[in-house]
């Protein structure tokens, strides 16, 4: 089996100050394996501040690896050959939290939808890129005679987050790299657009990075999870697992403040410790909030294997068997 | 417009204390190059002491614009048309400009949407409180000020020190925690929080729901929150307000709300919510709102509406009170008289 992407144990820090530097370490030893032939969509969760949208700016090229390296079809993105790194842009494509932000005003949509095909020279005529564009957006959902023409400013917000699926859809990726993508979005539009994604994983063919702090829309259309915070991995596995039987006191946390729109499921009685300002310290991340905190969490505690689908670091599973982090895909269903 | 006698006559659900807001034919238009948009039309309810009102609906349906109006800052090219606003016994709608400002904050505070965004970066947060105690208290000594502003930070859960520092050194929920201390300052009847926390993670936006939630108690005053979001509204609110295109479509109790909607745009908010029973099944409501500057006749809901007549499509729906309390604007539940 071929790898589509693997991520081979990725740290990144940011360091700030000439004297006396001082460093955040954004993302800690994180290694991640998607398939070629597996197409899958992999949630990745947590707060803010817990390295999610670092990880997208990683996978995507925008920012490099401090340590570890990022391998796409076997070749590292930071040795692409100039037509390797076209490629590697056309395949791998993303969707952004805010839907506004990513249209230029003076442009209208359309503008959004040429330029790739241009760029990537997936037309060889005029009427065969627009016939291109038209399938694109009924892909999703839209008429593209409805929208086509217009400008963003005409467009709700769901209408435009849907272009950009579209946009990225149009050049055929194999993975897509979803950043909150429906946060900003109205609740009774983002049923179409998860549902858009999900037809894009099941009918195209694509693998899906779906990057979010809500644990409800992830349920819904992710095989599998992994949660951070603060840089490292605290639980991953299969979705259903997780969320259906947290086992690290984080994950239990995030889960219990969920609003579930059902009355008869309450907001949990767990109180929430305030978040610690200071993130050095060698010990559990979450140590500082963590209502079963033990003396012997002042150690890291190692990734621990608690079942085929299902891993956890916490020192309260210290019983069970060690996973390197090199192996953490291995316990994600696809 | 309606006589004064009736206005002052309680509403039939409210027989026992006399609501703290009243709320009667609120009326917004914006005019526009393109045309009049009534971006509020018609916008009649009562909200008691303590009591917590939910107000729903998509991007657009007029719950950020019956704040403004609430609150009255509206600025053209919108205008209040028409209606009251009584908090208590004033009638807002009569006050001149001093007078409204005076109200604001002390009567009834308004949380904007992103209000973590708009403190100062160069003033301390002690500054910024004391500046609004000024402005409505000006013969307060400074010591009582910074009583009060101490006061109003520990009933958010937030040290005395954060008195002494800038918003750059507080996190996204704090910096929300700080705009409510700000908005509790002078004890206001009235709290409206829109959108308190769209930006926020689920902790954080839960440490939140929960301080505003003990500084209502505190305070004993009504809370109006304002948002989308309906697991937020199962959790926090006591009744829930459904807007759609101005209009004011369905307000019932949170209970009937979730479980026994009427209007059939609530039917499809409520089967739109994902649960974890229905796992992978996506309900999306069909269709688009429709612009507010060209509403369809009769009822606005009608094109999206899986349960149309022919009535629907020519005369539009009054709001009925029902003997169970419930408001509802729609055909499928006529008066019952």
């Amino acid at each position: 089996m071929a790898a589509l992407l693997e991520v081979q144990n990725v740290s990144k820090v940011y360091a700030r100050g000439v004297i006396g530097p001082k460093s955040t370490v954004a993302l800690a030893n994180f290694s991640l394996r998607l398939e070629e032939d597996k197409p899958t969509i992999l949630t990745v969760a947590g707060e803010s501040g817990s390295g999610k949208t670092t990880l997208a700016m990683l996978l995507l090229g925008f920012i490099a690896p401090t340590v570890g390296e990022i391998i796409y079809r076997g070749k590292n993105i930071w040795s692409l050959s100039r037509e390797e790194k076209l490629a590697y842009r056309r395949e791998v494509q993303a969707v952004f939290q805010d839907p506004f932000a990513v249209f230029n005003p003076f442009y209208k949509v359309d503008h959004l939808l040429t330029v790739p095909i241009k760029r990537f020279k997936l037309a060889s005529s005029r009427a065969e890129g627009r016939a291109r564009i038209d399938e694109a957006l009924q892909a999703v959902g839209l008429r593209p005679e409805e929208i086509l023409g217009r400008f963003p400013h005409q467009l709700s917000g769901g209408q435009r987050q849907r272009i950009n699926v579209a946009r990225a859809l149009l050049l055929k990726p194999k993975l897509l790299i979803a950043d909150e993508p429906v946060s900003m979005v109205d609740a009774s539009l983002r049923a179409n657009i998860l549902e858009t994604l999900r037809n894009l994983q099941r009918d195209h063919g694509v693998s899906i990075i779906y990057i979010t702090h809500d644990l409800t829309t992830a349920y819904h259309i992710a095989q599998s999870i992994v949660v951070l915070y603060r840089g490292s991995v605290m639980e991953a596995g299969g979705i259903d697992e997780v969320i259906k039987s947290p086992q690290h006191p984080y994950t239990k946390l995030l889960i219990d403040s969920i609003p579930w729109p059902d009355l008869d499921r309450r907001w949990g009685a767990q109180p929430i410790k305030a978040r610690e300002v200071d993130a050095s310290g060698d010990g559990c991340r979450f140590l500082g909030r963590c209502p079963s905190a033990m003396e012997v969490c002042s150690v890291r505690p190692p990734l621990r294997r608690l079942s085929d689908n299902q891993i956890a670091a916490c020192t309260l599973y210290n019983d069970r068997p060690v996973l390197a982090p090199e192996r953490l895909s291995e316990t994600l269903p696809t | 417009m309606a006589d004064a006698s009736l206005l002052i006559a309680p509403a039939a659900e409210a027989a026992k204390a006399p609501p703290v807001l009243r709320v009667r034919n609120l009326e917004v238009t914006y005019y526009t190059d393109a045309g009049r948009a009534k971006a509020l039309d018609d916008v009649s309810f009562d909200l008691g002491a303590g009591e917590k009102l939910g107000m729903v609906g998509e991007s657009g349906s007029g719950k950020s614009t019956l704040a403004l109006a609430m609150m009255r800052m509206i600025k053209p090219p919108g205008r209040i048309e028409a209606g009251r606003v009584f908090v208590g016994e004033v009638d807002l709608t009569s006050l001149d400009g001093e007078g409204m400002r005076k109200a604001r904050l002390s009567r009834i505070a308004y949380i904007p949407q992103g209000a973590m965004n708009s403190l100062n970066p160069i003033m301390r947060i002690g500054a910024q409180m004391a500046d609004s105690v000024k402005a409505h208290l000006p013969r307060e000594s400074r010591s009582a000020i910074h009583d009060r502003c101490l006061k109003a930070l520990a009933s958010v859960d937030l040290a005395a020190s954060v008195h002494r520092m800038y918003a750059h050194e507080l996190s996204g929920g704090m910096k929300q925690r700080v705009c409510i201390a700000i908005g509790i300052l002078l004890n206001p009847h009235v709290i409206i929080a829109d959108e308190p926390t769209s930006a926020l993670d689920v902790v954080t936006q839960r440490q939140v729901m929960e301080t505003i939630d003990n500084v209502q108690r505190k305070l004993k005053a009504a809370v109006i929150l304002i948002g989308h979001d309906m697991g937020l509204m199962a959790q926090f609110v006591d009744k829930v307000a459904v807007m759609y295109a101005g209009r004011l479509v369905e307000l019932s109790s949170v209970r009937d709300t979730f479980y026994k909607p009427l209007h059939p745009y609530t039917q499809a908010l409520i089967s739109s919510l994902p649960s974890l029973d229905n796992r992978g099944v996506f309900q999306g409501i069909p269709g688009l709102a429709p612009s507010l500057l060209r509403l369809p006749a009769g009822c606005a809901f009608h094109p999206r509406c899986t349960r149309v007549m022919d009535v629907c499509r020519s005369t539009r729906p009054a709001v009925v009170a029902r003997a169970d309390g419930r408001a509802v604007a729609c055909h499928l539940f006529p008066s019952e008289a």
